[in-house]
């Protein structure tokens, strides 16, 4: 939407103003994720841009590796330092996050996926009742789930256990497989399914004959929105969580509340780019299955 | 977790005769409770299971400040008489004696609040008050009371961010919504990415930006619009939590807005032009009504998902920027009231059932979209 050539010095005005506003605003919204990735190159154990760092040319000596050494469990003199002690949580809780989420994820994106599928047959009674509760683990606070989780975990004895960490997690990450599935199987020819039993195909069959293959960009998406709420969730793990079960997430809520310290800055950065990673997946299997039902881009 | 919330027979297994005996107790007639009442405590305290007393006493804590010590030191005395084998003729004398505190009145009115197997304590504590003698509700005394000024604190930032997520939101969806899908779908990842970047990090980069020797402050002082010992504090503070929560909220309002934008057709800008509106009339009357449906879906999305924040409050915010989530996380975890802490987030709760009963009526529930 450029500027008609007969604008008015008024109107050209507003107009760059206007751009102008919009990129401050996207400024805002990425600059603090791209600010934390130098800093976690530093020397220094502080979280600040240091002399050194902003000197031109650059100067070697003020950044490192030596944070990224520390996260991975390098014990080494020249890693550790007063006030950054090292420490092997980050990589346990690496371990258990990858095995929380991708548990959690399975789990969800099975049970996500038949809601979705029950969700969009044209017959569902009471459609509307069931999928509002599904959704509401997403409008509900955080806190009340798990203070809610937690009251009813420690009755039946699964507090502080891994099932218990991974149940909750699905409780959270189904409703975003059910909302993408949904979204998918809008543009599903249902006839398909018909025809698919009218050649004596069982109902499972059809399934992952006719209904998957079709749908599935939307599961994949949905398996990875699910896999990035259990991730990053960090309300449900400190409440129900022990120290066996730590996770990233909690370990730099830790850090962040303990040891401000650049190490979690590199762990940081390395989440930013998995995030980059998991949303260009998405982005392009979006692009694709619209390609595929015909639908024209957004 | 509601059951939670007004349960209140955790006590009442431990002092059953007790209690049984109080209901009794004419309180216009006699000042202190009649003999049974005292007899029956003296039993139960003697013979009660040590650990179920104690949990009690906890709860017994939360009525009025005092009782932890009170049964203490009493459960001392009658255990030393029982071992004695000298059980006393007059109960009522016997604790009397062994703790003045057993003839002030004030102690038995506070019982009065636990007899009952539920209560509704819970709910008026999160409110800032608490009953009297005769079970009236009252103000709780003037330090004690926080609740109040949470929860209009927690209704203050929240209605702050999704005011400026709007003002920030509205331009940006505009521009994507208008720009061809070339561009836009690549500006769509400068919000995208921080949707899809962990909570945690992006507080953390919040912190590093605003600290005192952090970003912001560092620029500033670099071009000389502070000087080195001016610099600003916005960290560990409100202002700090609301840019933080502003940034991190911001996705939810643009989103939303954007999809609402971008069925919008174009030509009813020129049409209202054509027929004589100059540009800001008809932004006003023909673009801005049309934007209301993606307003108010962000904005209730906005608030409701701000009003149960939690996370990035405890960390940037500080001591004065606790919201209403951090006190629930204080009372689920370190004071372990859980009878408080069901009742504070059945509150949040009522609320929050409201807000996305009207999303649900505004958007429908099975619109939202993702990306």
């Amino acid at each position: 939407m450029a500027l008609p050539t007969y604008a008015t010095p008024i109107q050209r005005t507003y107009y760059y103003a206007y751009l102008f506003f919009c990129a401050v605003v996207f400024f805002f919204l990425v600059a603090p994720l791209i600010a934390i990735v130098p800093i976690s190159f530093s020397v220094s154990p502080f979280m600040v841009f240091t002399e050194g760092m902003l000197a031109w040319p650059p100067d070697p000596e003020a950044w490192s590796l030596r944070w990224y050494r520390n996260m991975i469990g390098d014990c080494s003199a020249e890693v550790v330092s007063s006030t950054v002690p090292c420490s092997t949580k980050w990589m346990k809780g690496t371990v258990n996050s990858f095995y929380i989420g991708i548990i959690a994820t399975f789990i969800a994106t099975v049970l996500g996926t038949m809601a979705a599928l029950g969700l969009s047959r044209p017959h569902m009674p009471y459609k509307a009742l069931i999928m509002s509760i599904l959704i509401s683990p997403m409008i509900v606070p955080l806190i009340i789930t798990a203070a809610g989780m937690f009251f009813f975990y420690a009755r039946i004895n699964l507090v502080y256990t891994f099932t218990g960490v991974i149940l909750a997690h699905v409780a959270l990450a189904t409703p975003f497989v059910v909302i993408t599935v949904t979204a998918t199987l809008v543009g599903f020819d249902m006839n398909m399914v018909k025809a698919a039993q009218s050649l004596g195909a069982k109902p499972m069959r059809t399934f992952f004959k006719v209904i998957m293959p079709l749908i599935l960009p939307g599961i994949i998406s949905g398996a990875l929105f699910a896999f990035i709420t259990s991730f990053d969730e960090v309300v449900i793990v400190m409440f129900m969580a022990s120290i066996d079960q730590l996770t990233i997430p909690k370990q730099m809520w830790a850090g962040i509340r303990q040891e401000i310290s650049p190490v979690i800055l590199c762990m940081a950065t390395c989440l930013v780019i998995l995030s980059i990673v998991l949303l260009t997946t998405v982005e392009l299997l979006r692009r694709r299955a619209e390609r595929l039902r015909g639908i024209k881009a957004r | 977790m509601l059951l939670r919330s007004v349960d209140d027979s955790q006590i009442n297994t431990v002092f059953p005769n007790t209690f049984e005996e109080y209901k009794k107790w004419d309180k216009e007639k006699d000042e202190l409770p009649p003999e049974e009442v005292y007899r029956a405590l003296f039993e139960e305290l003697a013979y009660g299971d040590k650990i179920q007393v104690g949990r009690a006493l906890t709860r017994m804590n939360y009525s009025k400040s005092g009782w932890k010590s009170l049964i203490k030191k009493t459960s001392r005395a009658i255990k030393k008489a029982v071992k004695k084998d000298e059980l006393p003729d007059n109960y009522k004398d016997f604790l009397i004696e062994a703790n003045e505190k057993w003839a002030d009145p004030t102690y038995w009115y506070a019982m009065g609040q636990m007899v009952n197997n539920q209560t509704s304590i819970y709910y008026w504590n999160a409110i800032d008050r608490t009953f009297d003698q005769e079970l009236n509700v009252v103000q709780q005394e003037e330090d004690r009371r926080v609740y109040v000024q949470t929860w209009l604190k927690t209704l203050k930032v929240s209605i702050y961010v999704t005011v400026f997520c709007l003002i920030l939101g509205f331009p940006v969806a505009h521009l994507l919504a208008n720009l061809p899908l070339r561009y836009s779908n690549l500006l769509m990842i400068f919000v995208l990415l921080p949707f899809w970047t962990s909570l945690l990090v992006r507080t953390t980069a919040w912190i590093v930006m605003l600290q005192q020797k952090g970003v912001i402050n560092g620029v500033l002082v670099w071009l000389g619009i502070l000087s080195d010992d001016g610099r600003i504090a916005m960290v560990y503070n409100e202002t700090g939590t609301l840019i933080a929560m502003t940034q991190i909220l911001l996705p939810f309002m643009i989103l939303p807005l954007y999809s609402v934008m971008r069925v919008i057709p174009k030509s009813h800008m020129r049409a209202a032009q054509n027929l004589g509106a100059k540009p800001a009339m008809a932004f006003w009357r023909v673009y801005l009504p049309q934007t209301i449906p993606g307003m108010s879906a962000g904005g209730l999305l906005v608030f409701v998902l701000a009003i149960g924040y939690f996370i990035t409050p405890e960390l940037v915010g500080g001591k004065d920027g606790k919201l209403i989530g951090s006190w629930i996380a204080y009372h689920l975890k370190t004071t372990l009231n859980w009878g408080l802490t069901a009742a504070l987030g059945a509150i949040l709760l009522g609320f929050m059932l409201i807000f996305y009963w009207l999303y649900n009526k505004i958007v429908g529930i099975d619109n939202i979209k993702l990306g």
